[in-house]
């Protein structure tokens, strides 16, 4: 845990200027998949990113025209959009490393 | 074209609903189009023409029946698309204005995703109902849905979810394509076919004898009936044609009407009017015997005619032909000016046979001629055995006939199995068959023309002489000689052999007409003495007699004047006699 918020400290250190973390989770409705990667993401987020993160989600049923310009096929779907690399994540996100792994909070161990 | 227009709503067989494709070809194949509001799996190898097919799908649905269409590209983007259906005159661009198609182009690449757990591909769902919805689609295209497989590594999930799309299509309403990648074994290579139950095309791009033709075969049709062959197909700046050229009906038009060969001594041959309109004849003959020309000339007459003519070369060029046919005094160029006569130079081997019919179909539905020539058919023996040679030309037989326009084939036959056979075996379905062979003698060679046979119509069963001269083509009586058959400098000689003895003998005739009138002058003098000399005897016959008359009257008058002197009368009696002597 140390380690890891240590890396977290050396992002955060490295690029200070978008040191914040921008998520966009795409999910359907109010599906089992979707409801989980909610709650997952969310306490991901608190966990590893407290206040400093902007996640916003967004139903594709309801604006299913931003599907198609975010190429949206498998849901839910999570995009890193800040800091670079943009990375995609699909699933409930119940895999917590792999969702570390994503957002560039885990170590190579 | 105004046919396929006219029946913009799906096709009602039986029970299935259809939607048109709008494809040259295929509607006829599958009986009225694909499955209406139901999905259809088109199945391939590279390069074999799915995404084409598919897009195709979509453009003459928006263009000819006024369908919209989504087309969800998972490997082309949509500009590239674009791009690559630009050439044959799709301008996606400016249907997507038109809100008659949407491209939607779905990226997904492996390494930028990270699963994270249970998910489903609701996205595509939505963002398909979405594009469908926005534009009221009613022809869907998935192409190519395996790409899913290697962007996405749940294989469970990705099946289930397939399984549910193809159900959510078919509750959609739409007609939807999908094309997959062919598998060994199988027909794609994720299994697709096993969703997709419907409706299943293979599309092939097979090399045989070096040469590539693309065939299209339907192998399954759910509760319809379909043509089960494989179809040749073609792509072309106009898109695909698919030829069902198998007509099995045998129910064609046949007309009277007799159209010339433009050789008049070979219409004269013909029954004197020439051949049958929408009838087929093949020119055969060893080489140099002038088959190119007498088809030439045929074309020449057509386009005489006003009418139009399509030539398919196949052994030389246009320019080299219509020098060629120049010199024996036919203009062919002021033909291909006028756009009446229109030459389709293609090497026998540059496209399989199938694609030959193809594109022979396509170029005589283009120009729609009422006289074809393909000069000549021996070569197509080069890429393809003679039973498909013979099937390939029976099917354009029957293709020409079915639109009443007459045929000209040129064939060279050999030396060897001269007026037998022609090498393609078409000489038993062709309607009429002229021979050209050579004629070897005395140190000559000259050409020998006849009609082998001719369906329908008295014609002669004599040889005749071949000439081709700077004006033309000519036919001549060959001359049945004590030693055979005389042509060439021979007949000359002949003829002029013939012209001496002629002579000779209207000669003797004169000298003997001449006797016979010294003849008859000296009989006629004859005559006329005889009958000066009858005319004297006859006058000296009757002098005598009327002496004796003479005679006889005086001896009465002395006779009747002694009478009257014994009975002493007066003179008033004897003026009587004086009177009667008068008399």
């Amino acid at each position: 845990m140390a380690d890891q918020s240590g890396v977290l400290e050396r992002y955060n250190e490295g690029d200070t200027g978008s040191g914040i973390y921008v998520l966009r989770l795409f999910i359907t409705g109010a599906s089992p998949n979707s409801i989980r990667a909610v709650e997952n993401i969310k306490s991901i987020c608190e966990e590893y990113l407290p206040g400093n993160y902007n996640l916003e989600i967004i139903d594709i049923h309801q604006q299913p025209q931003l599907a198609q310009g975010e190429d949206v096929i498998a849901v839910p779907l999570m995009i890193k959009l800040s800091p670079y690399p943009k990375r995609r994540m699909i699933g409930d996100m119940s895999d917590t490393n792999r969702v570390l792994k994503g957002l560039g909070l885990a170590t190579n161990s | 074209m105004s046919k396929s227009q006219k029946q913009k709503e799906p096709v009602q067989y039986g029970t299935l609903p259809k939607a048109l494709t709008g494809i040259t070809g295929l509607d006829e194949i599958t009986g009225g189009g694909l499955p209406y509001g139901r999905p259809s799996l088109i199945c391939g190898e590279a390069g074999s023409g799915k995404t084409l097919m598919s897009i195709e799908f979509i453009v003459r649905g928006a263009v000819q029946y006024n369908e919209a269409g989504v087309f969800v590209a998972f490997e082309e983007k949509s500009d590239e698309l674009a791009m690559n259906v630009a050439s044959l005159g799709f301008d996606l661009k400016k249907l997507q204005a038109e809100k008659k198609i949407r491209i939607d182009h779905v990226h997904i690449d492996r390494s930028e995703i990270e699963e994270t757990g249970e998910y489903d591909l609701e996205g595509l769902f939505i963002r398909l109902g979405y594009a469908i919805d926005s534009i009221g689609a009613k022809r869907v295209v998935l192409d190519t849905l395996e790409n899913l497989f290697s962007g996405l590594n749940n294989q469970a999930v990705l099946r289930t979810e397939l399984r549910r799309l193809f159900s959510w299509l078919k509750q959609k309403g739409v007609t939807a394509i999908i094309t997959g990648e062919r598998g060994e074994g199988s027909l794609t290579r994720q299994g697709l076919e096993e969703y997709v139950s419907d409706c299943v095309i293979l599309l092939d791009n097979r090399v045989v004898n070096q040469i590539t033709t693309r065939r299209l075969r339907v192998i399954k049709y759910r509760g319809s009936v379909h043509g089960t062959n494989e179809y040749p197909f073609l792509i072309d700046e106009d898109g695909i044609s698919v030829l069902p050229v198998t007509s099995l009906k045998m129910a064609n038009k046949v007309s009277t009407e007799r159209i010339s060969t433009g050789v008049p001594a070979l219409d004269d041959m013909l029954g004197g009017k020439g051949l049958y309109r929408g009838g087929s004849v093949l020119v055969s003959g060893t080489a140099g015997t002038g088959k190119t020309s007498l088809a030439a000339s045929f074309a020449n007459e057509v386009c005489n005619r006003k009418e139009k003519c399509v030539y398919f070369a196949m052994e030389e060029s246009p320019n080299q032909i219509i020098r060629n046919i120049r010199s024996i005094g036919i203009d062919l160029q002021k033909h291909v000016d006028s756009g009446l006569l229109y030459f389709n130079a293609s090497r026998p081997n540059l496209y399989g046979l199938e694609m030959h019919l193809v594109a022979m179909h396509k170029c005589i539905k283009k120009y729609r001629p009422s006289v074809v020539v393909i000069d000549p058919i021996t070569n197509f023996i080069n890429i393809g055995s003679v039973s498909e040679v013979k099937n390939m030309l029976v099917r354009m037989i029957d293709f020409l006939q079915e639109e009443q326009i007459s045929v000209m084939f040129t064939a060279l036959s050999l030396n060897t199995i001269i007026n037998e056979q022609t090498d393609e075996g078409v000489s038993s379905l062709v309607d009429a068959w002229i021979l050209v062979r050579d004629i070897e003698f005395n140190g000559e060679r000259n050409r020998g023309l006849y009609v082998m046979k001719s369906r329908g119509m008295k014609h002669s069963n004599q040889v005749r002489e071949f000439i081709i001269t700077g004006k033309g083509l000519q036919l001549v009586d060959v001359y049945l000689g004590p030693e055979g058959i005389l042509t060439g400098s021979a007949r000359e000689q002949q003829m002029l052999l013939e012209q001496t003895g002629e002579a000779i003998r209207s000669n003797a005739v004169t000298r003997k007409d001449r006797e016979i009138v010294r003849k008859r002058k000296v009989l006629e003098a004859k005559i006329a003495s005889l009958h000066t000399e009858f005319e004297s005897v006859e006058e000296e016959l009757n002098k005598v007699y009327l002496e004796e008359e003479l005679k006889k009257e005086i001896l009465r008058k002395n006779r009747e004047e002694v009478i009257r002197i014994r009975k002493g009368e007066t003179e008033e009696n004897v003026q009587k006699p004086k009177t009667s002597r008068k008399k």
